[in-house]
């Protein structure tokens, strides 16, 4: 019995939004079970057994989560999720060293939470650069080479998108920092357990991690901070000291030996995982691609994640699609941002037409998709897409080859 | 098999069963509450229910109560959130709002660990309006704070009032309108419900800034995908400690016992209106390490202090802030009940503790007379 079946119930939609976020596995809840129950101790207590044996599972998870990314165990600090995370590489890094260097770079595609702490940073004196990327999502290396500064203190750029998927070229990115000498941070909230990450290779000095998008729990993340050469933060929260100083508070110990958990399952998993989802993927789009003429991949195909796609579907009405399809549980863009009817800006930061952004679907395909529910989903996308471009004088019109943008409407 | 007794409850308390089943039904339901899809509004629906949970527990609007990842974050936001330069905090607040206002002034407390209300009004009458933290419980010796009073020294002063109430709800009843105070910060796990997980209460109209970035969650108070089963489970342990603890005469027999056989242990607080679950006992001419080291070996979990700074062992701040002497404090150890206390906890701390005084004083004893 597929293990999906434990989370799915019969009557639910058919879940393709996993850079939203994942069901948690069944296997990682049952890792969490004891230290939710006779496990209870406070992992900071020093003085009874309760105390030791959460500290115990605590650090067990911390070391999981380290090979992970091939890193030390000492250098990996649990936080409540990926948006504190990069909230504390960021900022902390910035506030640290800002007797010295004064300015960063990121590029225009990054999650909303590294967008805003750079904002923040410039209400307070930073400068930020803001990298475009190529049409296909990707960084172009020389713009980045020629963006770093004597004054640059970090690079932060994201190892996945979280719209595309599409991946970043991370050893190259690290090896220009490291030239360059600035620290190099990526939000890995998409990418972790998903693609191979070793922050020696890719010379990577922060990274950051969310529980819930690896089959984990919400609430819980980390962030890879470098110890040689180490790299220090002013910390975000104070108080007990916990976590060597850069993050206090009592550490929520079922929370981090579900995310170590995660960690161990993504690893043993991932190639054989890669591989069904890329067949899927693969299904997905023929199937797609079939029966629908005029439907757009956004982002490169080739360096992106196989758990992702991005489709717009001309001259369908996106919020009209959305409704169609209530048996699919599929985004038209980032969570966070998805009650906003604005076109991503994601899209538009590869050049997509506003009209195409409106009409775009980001689906994501994950450890629990079946084929059978690819197969449901190609058919339902297909017969709406048919239906509402049926009633569309816009795909009408191009269908007798007007080309739409050349039209002059009257005013009315 | 040895006895197990864990009285250690203000450190953290084991999970209610109510809540983990609660939270299972969240954690296989899944979904990210900012999704608009049906797996996302369902989320969200848990989360709004969880939400009038909390917020009923501790009489707050629901739209007063922003979820965070516990009483530390809570602490931190609320000393930075007001833009008011001028911090007043307790002598015995705990690290996290000590070490997040480092140039706060120190308001001052008598010897039973309750603030000076007095020294409070003289620094209320200083130059610019001020954010005064105090909490509601010490965790250390569960002495209770009069913090409606420090609110009615405030509103003269035009200051905003911070409550830590971290140790205090689920233990006491707790109305955060009665109080009056602007914010106040809960935390989960020490009334039942989940570690990583508490609330930070703050009044429709209080002044807030959050400087934690990214999409817009908690109405933009707090970003991050939201801890949606933390936080259920968080609901359902609201919902089960409306009442409050009905511990206090366990904690008083742990009191009388131990006094009955050491007539000289001195109970840190007890003067004064303190939480019915905590005692924080010095027992004289042994050291708290060993106490606790003794107490564990025959499965009784107690603590030395404060758990997050227990790796070290430093003086308790919160006992020297009291005028207690170093003699003493060595030897103070804290005792904290809870939902599951039982009776036999009692007779096993006792049992314990008592064996442990006896081979003391005995050896006293043998010593004195060797010399």
């Amino acid at each position: 019995m597929n293990a999906f079946s434990q989370i799915r119930r019969n009557d639910q939609p058919i879940y393709l939004d996993y850079q939203a976020t994942t069901p948690m596995d069944p296997r990682v809840l049952e890792a969490m079970m004891p230290y939710f129950t006779y496990k209870f101790g406070n992992p900071h207590s020093r003085s009874h057994s309760y105390g030791w044996e959460a500290e115990e599972g605590v650090e067990k998870a911390r070391g999981q989560l380290a090979k992970l990314i091939g890193a030390d165990e000492k250098e990996v600090i649990f936080t409540s999720g990926a948006t504190e995370s990069n909230n504390l590489a960021i900022r902390g890094v910035a506030e640290f060293y800002k007797d010295r260097k004064n300015h960063i770079v990121t590029t225009v595609t990054e999650h909303k939470c590294v967008l805003d702490t750079c904002r923040h940073l410039e209400q307070n004196g930073f400068e930020v650069t803001y990298l475009p990327v190529q049409k296909n999502g990707l960084v172009d290396l020389h713009v980045l080479r020629e963006a770093i500064t004597d004054k640059t203190v970090v690079v932060s750029i994201m190892a996945v998108n979280n719209e595309i998927g599409v991946i970043q070229p991370l050893a190259e990115i690290g090896k220009i920092c490291r030239e360059k000498k600035v620290f190099f941070h990526t939000d890995a909230a998409q990418a972790a357990g998903k693609i191979p990450l070793d922050v020696e290779a890719m010379k990577i000095d922060l990274l950051s991690i969310s529980g819930h998008k690896i089959y984990g729990p919400k609430g819980i993340g980390a962030l890879y901070v470098r110890r040689k050469p180490r790299v220090r933060l002013v910390p975000l929260i104070v108080g007990g000291g916990q976590e060597r100083g850069f993050r206090s508070g009592t550490l929520p110990t079922p929370l981090c030996v579900g995310l170590g958990e995660a960690a161990e399952i993504c690893m043993k998993e991932m190639d054989g995982e890669a591989k069904r989802l890329k067949k899927l993927q693969d299904r997905m789009l023929k199937g797609l691609h079939a029966k629908l003429p005029e439907i757009y991949v956004n982002g490169d195909l080739e360096q992106r994640i196989p758990g992702n796609l991005n489709i717009s579907f001309a001259h369908v009405e996106g919020e009209s699609l959305m409704m169609g399809i209530k048996g699919l549980s599929v985004s038209s863009g980032s969570a966070c941002t998805s009650a906003s009817l604005e076109p991503s800006y994601v899209l538009r930061a590869l050049g997509v037409e506003e009209e195409m952004a409106h009409t775009s679907l980001r689906i994501g395909l994950g450890r629990f998709t079946t084929e059978q529910e690819v197969d449901t989903a190609v058919a339902d996308l297909v017969h709406q897409v048919t239906k509402l471009r049926e009633m569309s004088p816009l795909w009408e019109m191009s269908q007798e080859g007007i080309d739409i943008k050349s039209i002059e409407w009257a005013a009315h | 098999m040895p006895a197990f007794a864990y009285l250690d409850h203000n450190a953290t308390s084991p999970m209610r069963p109510a809540v983990l089943d609660a939270m299972i039904e969240a954690l296989r339901a899944g979904g990210n509450p900012s999704s608009v899809h049906r797996t996302g509004r369902t989320a969200r629906a848990r989360l709004d229910a969880a939400r009038r949970q909390v917020a009923a527990l501790v009489g707050a609007l629901p739209s007063e109560v922003i979820f965070t990842s516990g009483g530390t974050e809570g602490n931190n936001i609320a000393t930075a959130c007001t833009a008011r330069n001028r911090l007043l905090v307790s002598a015995v607040e705990h690290e996290s709002v000590l070490k997040a206002a480092p140039r706060a002034e120190i308001i001052p407390v008598d010897r039973n660990g309750v603030v000076d209300l007095a020294a409070l009004e003289r620094m209320l009458a200083g130059s610019e309006p001020a954010l005064v933290s105090v909490m509601l419980a010490n965790n250390e010796t569960g002495v209770i704070q009069p913090v409606d009073e420090v609110v009615r020294l405030a509103r003269t002063a035009d200051a905003l009032v911070h409550c830590d109430a971290v140790q205090a709800v689920g233990k006491v009843p707790v109305d955060v309108h009665g109080l009056g105070v602007d914010y106040l910060s809960l935390s989960a796990h020490k009334l039942g419900g989940p570690s990583g997980v508490g609330a930070l209460v703050v009044r429709a109209g209080a002044p807030f800034a959050s400087d934690r970035k990214g999409g817009g969650q908690e109405l933009s108070r707090r970003a991050g995908t939201e801890n949606v089963a933390g936080i259920v489970g968080f609901g359902a342990a609201a919902e089960l400690s409306h009442g409050g603890l009905g511990t206090a005469s366990l904690r008083d027999r742990v009191e009388v016992e131990l006094r009955s056989f050491a007539p000289g242990a001195r109970i840190h607080g007890d003067a004064v209106p303190r939480l019915p679950n905590t005692t924080c006992i010095s027992m004289p001419g042994v050291k708290a390490e060993t106490q606790v080291m003794a107490l564990d070996l025959a499965g009784v979990c107690v603590s030395a202090g404060a758990a997050c700074s227990s790796g070290k062992v430093t003086r308790s701040a919160v006992l020297s802030a009291m005028g207690v002497e170093p003699a003493e404090s060595e030897t103070a150890i804290r005792i904290s009940c809870g939902w599951n206390t039982a009776s036999e906890d009692i007779d096993c701390l006792i049992a314990a503790w008592k064996g442990l005084y006896i081979r003391v004083a005995h050896s006293d004893l043998s010593r004195a007379r060797a010399a």
